[in-house]
């Protein structure tokens, strides 16, 4: 969450309570609902890092909010973040491992792994289903952040059968 | 308890037409309840249209049983299975098998006739089914017009003028690009939600992912038979890992 906080105070400095309406503006219904306190811990973070800088500011009845911006330092890692290309999907999965290594031990077979994942992979498939019918159209970054979901279940599920193929 | 939608008892299939006779389906049992929808996975080769062919009397079994509602129908002649058919089933082919010499709109309104639809019935179903694959301006065209997409849909709606009993289809999504997949995927929710029996082989993941349960076979058998549970509720990002 980091990164993503920084580069909303890099549009505007904001205090925190900001910060959560603009995540859940900005994703609408694709970002976990982000909690006060978890984004409270990462500005004190940000801030001993020198990337954000608070300011206080008066309030007429209230104690004092503090406004964070973001530093020149900050700048500069929210460039380089932007600039490196994004690690894909890791295929070397959890799945996998125990794809290869549980027959060897006895302890499952590579078809009933195989069949009970490719349920697991439909289970997750329908709730995404169900999902998109649910999420207003035009919450389009929601939308797009399901249907990426759906293309990488879909590769997941051929890969399976191609494990299915060779290792059955 | 009512009769299951379909049932075969150890149904095989054997193709002895080459020097080595192939074994394409190898003693499957499978009993659909109406109402359910079943997707039917697995590679190539396994003996998935095989399988789907012959529930629908498309294709001669070898040994083994089919029954329809209540019907036996493994036994019927050519001729009574056509008429069982035409009542009963709803068939989508890979390759769609639209008649070239209709529109689109007799293509579709025919099997509705034939299942004894009066005329006016089968106009409204058909209106319905090609607005809701978005198709209602190609009803006066040929298929032979269409893009294999198109021809897709088209072939879908065929399949369910009749209001079959069981609609069954051979990867009926294959030539779809996203956004008339999401068509299709509505129009499927639609009638399953109003009761429409399915057993639909399918390697497209949001089609499956409709299903309340999945075949899988290999090989010429079942090896996995199960439902699909849906479990998580909320937000698209509670479900989907922000890495
Ligand atoms: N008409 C046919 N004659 C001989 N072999 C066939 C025929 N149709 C299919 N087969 C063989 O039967 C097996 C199952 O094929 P099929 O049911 O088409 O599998 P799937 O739909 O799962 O890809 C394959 O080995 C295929 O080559
Ligand atoms: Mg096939």
């Amino acid at each position: 969450m980091r990164l993503h906080l920084l580069a909303l105070l890099a549009k505007e400095p904001a205090h925190g309570y900001e910060l959560k309406q603009a995540l859940e503006q900005t994703f609408g219904g694709a970002y976990p609902s982000p909690n006060i306190g978890q984004i409270y811990v990462t500005l004190g973070r940000l801030e001993k890092d020198g990337l954000v800088r608070a300011v206080d500011v008066e309030q007429s009845n209230r104690p004092n909010k503090k406004v964070y911006y973001c530093t020149a330092k900050g700048r500069d890692v929210l460039t380089l973040w932007a600039d490196e290309p994004t690690e894909g999907p890791r295929v070397r999965d959890e799945f996998f491992m125990k794809l290869v290594l549980a027959p060897l031990t006895g302890i499952a077979d590579r078809m009933a792994l195989i069949n009970r994942q490719r349920r697991h992979y439909l289970s997750l498939m329908g709730d995404l289903n169900d999902l998109q019918a649910r999420t207003a159209p035009d919450d389009r970054v929601a939308l797009l952040l399901i249907e990426g979901a759906m293309l990488h279940l879909q590769a997941d599920l051929d890969w399976l059968e191609r494990c299915q193929e060779d290792l059955a | 308890m009512s009769d299951p939608a379909l049932k075969a008892v150890n149904l095989v299939k054997v193709y002895s037409g080459g020097a080595v006779p192939v074994h394409a389906v190898r003693g499957v049992d499978l009993q659909v309840e109406p109402g359910e929808f079943v997707a039917v996975m697995g590679p190539s080769g396994s003996g998935k249209s095989t399988l789907v062919h012959m529930l629908g009397g498309l294709d001669t079994r070898t040994s083994g049983e089919i029954w329809v509602g209540g019907t036996r129908a493994d036994t019927l002649s050519e001729s009574a299975w056509a008429l069982l058919r035409r009542k009963k089933i709803g068939f989508v082919f890979q390759f769609f098998n639209l008649v070239a010499s209709m529109t689109v709109a007799d293509n579709v309104e025919l099997p509705a006739l034939l299942g004894g639809a009066s005329p006016r019935e089968a106009r409204e179903r058909r209106e319905h089914l090609l607005g809701a694959l978005n198709l209602t301006d190609r009803a006066d065209a040929s298929p032979a017009r269409l893009s294999g997409g198109e021809q897709q849909r088209v072939a879908l709606a065929r399949a369910l003028a009749n209001k079959p009993s069981v609609l069954l289809a051979d990867e009926p999504t294959g030539n779809l690009d996203s956004r008339n997949t999401r068509d299709v995927l509505r129009l499927l929710g639609e009638v399953h939600r109003d009761g429409q029996t399915i057993v639909m082989v399918t390697h497209d993941a949001r089609v499956a992912g409709l299903a309340d349960r999945v075949v899988a076979l290999f090989d010429g058998e079942v090896v996995d038979d199960g439902r699909i549970t849906r479990r998580r509720t909320g937000t698209a990002g509670a479900v989907i890992d922000l890495r």
